[in-house]
């Protein structure tokens, strides 16, 4: 590969790695990136590495810069400083659609399914690139094209049912209720067949009951399809649970690294989201 | 049989629009056999192909790809020059009248491909309204350029020029364009065969494509671009291929209509029909082939049908136009409108599967 490939992951990267990441090539290595905004700096600084199996959340209070690192990560911006590595390439100047095809996916914050399109055809389309067929074949309805869109029929079907989805297969996508378009998205994000999928607030908007739902799907999502997680999210129970390591940003920079234990009991941590005690 | 039956089940639109195309040329081919049409009517058939065509393609443009594209005849008036220029150039080469209109349609198909690309690459930078402007630009020049070509055929070949003068043509030359003045001494290929052909050929690749990943894709880019790019989609890929497609069956359909007339000047090809296209599209609804097969055949009819009414028709046709619009935009009418669709629809399915068991 290159330089790189020399350095797998041999030393517990926060504090915690799963024993069979041990000694692979990580499928996230970000090295002190940064972004800047006209005179503002968004972020700084930010080095994280994840294991290929690994659940990791990304926590800050509001404005610190979560969504911006996902949007660095995904190609939506250019870094300023740094470099992204997915499964040991540098996604340098690269569009958002060739990062993806590198192996790593997203949800957004903000719902962004198509909307007037069905449930399947949005899972379809996040199968784009597993689907081979020419272009030619497609205009022409050549037999290939049968046999790709069978199998994609059949592949769709399977995801959507694996997140409990399959009743919904044919409803407009934009006609779900909220919490089947949150997961209809990381549905859409898995069909991408990614080695990463990043998950932009995925409780948000979710009563406790559908969030418990959620946990198991995250845990049975990586157990599965044997992918890392990457996730941001305010509920603290979510990510108390779930996540195996946990970065917290405030500010741009990241403030703590550590397992959900040292992240409770972090000074710097309970400073950021309560405040710093007066009198002191 | 079951396979059948899903067949139906899954295909119903697109058997629905085959089906009505190829009545509606049966019916029309028997009455004109039969001399039951006017000599207006029959001269209104190979102008409606035509427009169906260009209504169909830019639904591509406008309802699948969602931009809003001003300058469509543009296209259309490339593909009638090349068509034009391509069946002079072939008369005597190629015997059968066919074989030339079906060479002169590719041909213009083609190159309006060709320019489809030229005008894609710039325009597709821009998104929203700033596009639309901009293909309207587009359009004029185009317009402009084709109005602007002298274009003539002597025994060394075919010869371009920007003047009478600088043509120079050789002894027994022959020019097909001149300019402003357009081609005149157009022999009429066209025939409503050839123009029902060509709806099939573009029904059947505008269907295909929206039901393949590539036109999963251009809506997807529609509905949601950063998602699109997200789940790994070129999206400037997509909007291109959507455009350049468009604007082939576009050139196909401008040669299919220059070729029905004797004299065809590049006045035709400007901002008017552009927006006549669009309202075809918008009435016939965004994304709906089938609902701009039928828009195009009745606003194309309607003001003709009128010019017993003189100078009123034009004022009539804009109000058939606001109030077929209210009527449609009302949310009661569009919940009736689902309803009656669904029921048709539920009798078509059963029709074709019965006739198939």
């Amino acid at each position: 590969m290159n330089e790189y490939s020399r350095k797998m992951l041999k030393v517990p990267t926060y504090n915690l790695l799963r024993e069979q990441d041990m000694g692979k090539l990580p499928v996230l290595d970000v090295r002190n990136l940064g972004i800047d905004f006209g005179g503002l700096t968004a972020v700084d600084s930010f080095n994280i590495t994840i294991g290929p199996t690994e659940i990791s959340g990304l926590i800050g209070p509001n404005g610190a810069g979560k969504t911006t690192i996902f949007n660095l990560l995904t190609g939506v911006y250019q870094p300023t400083r740094g470099s992204v590595l997915i499964n040991g390439i540098d996604t340098k100047g690269m569009p958002t659609h060739k990062v993806n095809k590198l192996g790593i996916a997203r949800t957004f914050q903000n719902i962004r399914l198509f909307s007037e399109m069905t449930a399947l055809d949005n899972v379809k389309v996040g199968m784009h690139n597993e689907i081979k067929c020419s272009f030619v074949s497609s205009l022409l309805h050549l037999p290939s094209y049968h046999k790709a869109e069978k199998a994609a029929n059949e592949k769709a079907m399977e995801l959507l049912d694996f997140m409990g989805l399959a009743d919904v297969a044919n409803v407009k996508a934009g006609s779900l209720p909220y919490g089947v378009q949150r997961r209809l998205e990381i549905v859409r994000a898995l069909a991408t067949n990614p080695s990463i999928i990043l998950l932009d607030e995925p409780a948000a908007g979710m009563n406790p009951s559908e969030t418990m739902e959620l946990m198991h799907q995250i845990r049975r999502i990586r157990d599965t399809f044997h992918i890392a997680i990457f996730l941001i999210e305010h509920d603290m129970n979510l990510v108390m649970n779930v996540c195996e390591a946990i970065a917290v940003v405030n500010y741009g920079r990241i403030i703590a690294k550590g397992t959900p234990e040292e992240i409770r009991q972090n000074p710097a941590v309970i400073e950021a989201y309560l405040g710093k005690e007066d009198g002191e | 049989m079951n396979k059948i039956k899903q067949y139906f089940k899954t295909h119903s639109y697109n058997i629905a629009t085959y089906g009505i195309v190829i009545i509606a040329y049966v019916v029309m081919q028997y009455l004109s056999n039969a001399d039951m049409l006017s000599r207006s009517v029959n001269g209104y058939l190979v102008p409606i192909c035509a427009y169906i065509v260009l209504a169909v393609s830019l639904n591509l443009v406008v309802g699948i790809s969602g931009e809003l594209s001003l300058g469509h005849a543009g296209f259309m008036g490339v593909g009638a020059f090349a068509g034009i220029v391509t069946a002079a150039c072939l008369q005597g080469v190629v015997d059968s009248d066919f074989g030339r209109l079906m060479a002169a349609l590719l041909v213009g198909g083609v190159v309006a491909g060709i320019a489809g690309v030229i005008v894609g690459v710039p325009v597709l930078r821009l998104r929203g309204d700033y596009l639309a402007i901009v293909t309207l630009a587009f359009g004029e020049i185009l317009k402009n350029i084709i109005g602007n070509l002298y274009i003539g055929k002597d025994e060394t070949g075919i010869r371009v020029a920007l003047s009478q003068a600088e043509l120079h043509l050789g002894a027994g030359g022959k020019v097909i364009l001149s300019g402003a003045l357009g081609a005149t001494g157009v022999q009429k290929l066209s025939t409503f065969f050839a123009g029902f052909l060509l709806i099939l050929f573009t029904l059947f690749v505008v269907l295909n494509l929206i039901n393949s990943k590539e036109g999963r894709a251009i809506k997807a880019v529609r509905d949601n671009r950063i998602a699109a790019e997200s789940v790994g989609i070129n999206v400037t890929a997509f909007r291109m291929k959507a455009f350049v497609v468009s604007a082939f069956l576009a050139g196909m359909a401008g040669a299919l209509y220059g070729l029905n007339y004797s004299a065809v000047s590049a006045s035709k090809f400007g901002f008017n029909t552009s927006i006549d296209i669009l309202v075809f599209v918008v009435l016939g609804g965004m994304g709906n082939i089938l609902g701009s097969v039928i828009s195009a055949t009745v606003l194309y009819v309607l003001p003709e049908a009128m010019r017993g009414l003189a100078d009123y028709r034009m004022i009539l046709y804009a109000v058939v136009l606001i109030l077929v619009m209210l009527f449609t935009w009302s949310p009661k009418v569009k919940e009736i409108m689902s309803v009656v669709t669904a029921k048709l629809g539920g009798i078509f399915k059963k029709k074709e599967v019965g006739t198939n068991e």
